[in-house]
């Protein structure tokens, strides 16, 4: 498919294993939960059995082994890996939580532009062969970071907030993906009561703009932030009802067929549903 | 119910102008991305100008304007005769004998396209 390190003689004899799925987790706009998915998702689909390696695509400013709480365990990333410093098994670092999840680590200390894009490509088929799933953790904007991240992916996941400028964002990113990467939609941070009290974009607002395969809704929680601070994702969590909407999402990502995404206003509480009722708009 | 309450008062939730802000911003990045087509916009509509009037090729402008409500397309054709070009009639490719067209410094009659709402 694309000139990677060819050996002369691809193995002809030996059947070839199944690929893996390399997915890319984008959205152009920064900080509307993309490192949050990548980390949720991923635990979810280690935990549906998957071997699932995340790759920190945002050079310069790592935050994915925070959310996963494996910051302490970080020896190699992503660039001692593409410059050959070290093997790529060495920079993999195995989660705490999840048996099937490994982690590659981006480089905090250096830039976005030191990464080679071929590498990285050849980086993103070789984890493929090994893992079910590579999702790759895309950073904010369009830029070399962007196309590194992208490069190697075979599909994609964009994730939007419910406000003018992450959609606008999305758009513009579907619109760089083209059609190659087929880009599902997950709606982060949704919040039933303001939606319903006519001061939030609704999920239905925001895709009738966008018209994409809806992946996933999420909630704005307090349980996403509580997770982060542990170092635990919340798709961990069974009682969490934020948890079990990334294993939903894990589900529709390994092709099972699961109801709609939605998000409840239940979800709200009692006394502010009482408020909506009350209320009304301010 | 919230619906009604804005139609009666003629107010508008924050999320409803959000959702036509964002229409419209999106219409017009897609136009500005998109200056190919534009330009092939702009190509057709003087070839159907032209079955009905002779319209002056080099002066031509197609511009996209935002107003309150509404992406409008506004098209600036001077109009040179009321009459179809003769389709025979060569263009004069750069000969120097070719019949130069007197230029009038009186301002054309111009068509202007309604401010169309877009959709
Ligand atoms: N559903 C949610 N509910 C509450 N908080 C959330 C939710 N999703 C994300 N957050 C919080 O929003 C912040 C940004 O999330 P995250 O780091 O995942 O975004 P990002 O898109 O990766 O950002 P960047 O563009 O900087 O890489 C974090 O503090 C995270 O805890
Ligand atoms: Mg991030």
């Amino acid at each position: 498919m694309h000139e990677l390190k060819v050996d002369p003689e691809p193995a002809a004899e030996s059947p070839p294993a199944k690929r893996g799925k390399a997915i890319v987790i984008t959205s152009g706009k920064g900080g509307v939960g993309k490192t949050t998915t990548t980390a949720n998702l991923g635990t979810a689909l280690a935990h549906r059995g998957a071997r699932v390696a995340l790759v920190d695509a945002d050079v310069g400013l790592r935050n994915l082994d925070i959310v996963l709480g494996l910051e302490s365990r970080v020896r190699y990333h992503v660039l001692d890996v593409l410059e050959e410093k070290v093997e790529l098994q060495e920079a993999l670092v195995h989660d705490k939580h999840s048996e099937n999840l490994f982690l590659l680590a981006a480089a905090q200390s250096r830039e976005k532009d030191d990464v080679d894009t071929e590498a990285m490509r050849e980086l993103i088929e070789e984890l493929c062969e090994q893992f079910d799933y590579v999702l790759i953790d895309c950073p904010a904007g369009i830029e070399k970071g962007f196309t590194n991240a992208v490069v190697g992916a075979d599909e994609a996941i964009v994730v939007c907030t419910p406000e003018v400028s992450a959609v606008r964002d999305v758009d513009r990113v579907v619109g760089l993906l083209g059609n190659k990467f087929r880009p599902q939609l997950i709606i982060n941070r949704v919040r039933p009561l303001l939606v319903q009290k006519g001061k939030m974009l609704s999920v239905e607002d925001v895709n009738s703009i966008l018209r994409l395969p809806l992946l996933g809704v999420i909630a704005d929680e307090p349980d996403v932030i509580i997770s982060t601070n542990k170092g635990e994702p919340v798709a961990l969590r069974a009682d969490s009802k934020t948890g079990a909407a990334y294993r939903a999402i894990a589900a529709r990502v390994a092709g099972e067929n699961v109801p709609a995404p939605t998000v409840e206003l239940e979800a709200q509480g009692f006394m502010a549903k009482l408020g909506s009722f009350f209320g009304g708009r301010r | 119910m919230i619906d009604l309450f804005n139609r009666l008062f003629g107010k508008q939730t924050s999320s409803a102008t959000a959702k036509e802000r964002l229409r419209l911003v999106l219409l017009s990045d897609h136009l500005s991305l998109a200056p190919e087509l534009v330009d092939k916009l702009k190509a057709e509509l003087i070839e159907v100008l032209s079955r009905y009037v002779e319209v002056d090729r080099t002066k031509i402008e197609v511009n996209f304007e935002q107003h309150d409500s509404a992406i409008a397309m506004m098209a600036n054709v001077p109009i040179l005769s009321m009459h179809p070009p003769k389709v025979e009639t060569p263009t004069h490719p750069g000969g120097g004998d070719a019949p130069k067209r007197p230029r009038r410094r009186r301002k054309r009659p111009t068509a202007t396209s309604n401010p169309a709402p877009a959709s």
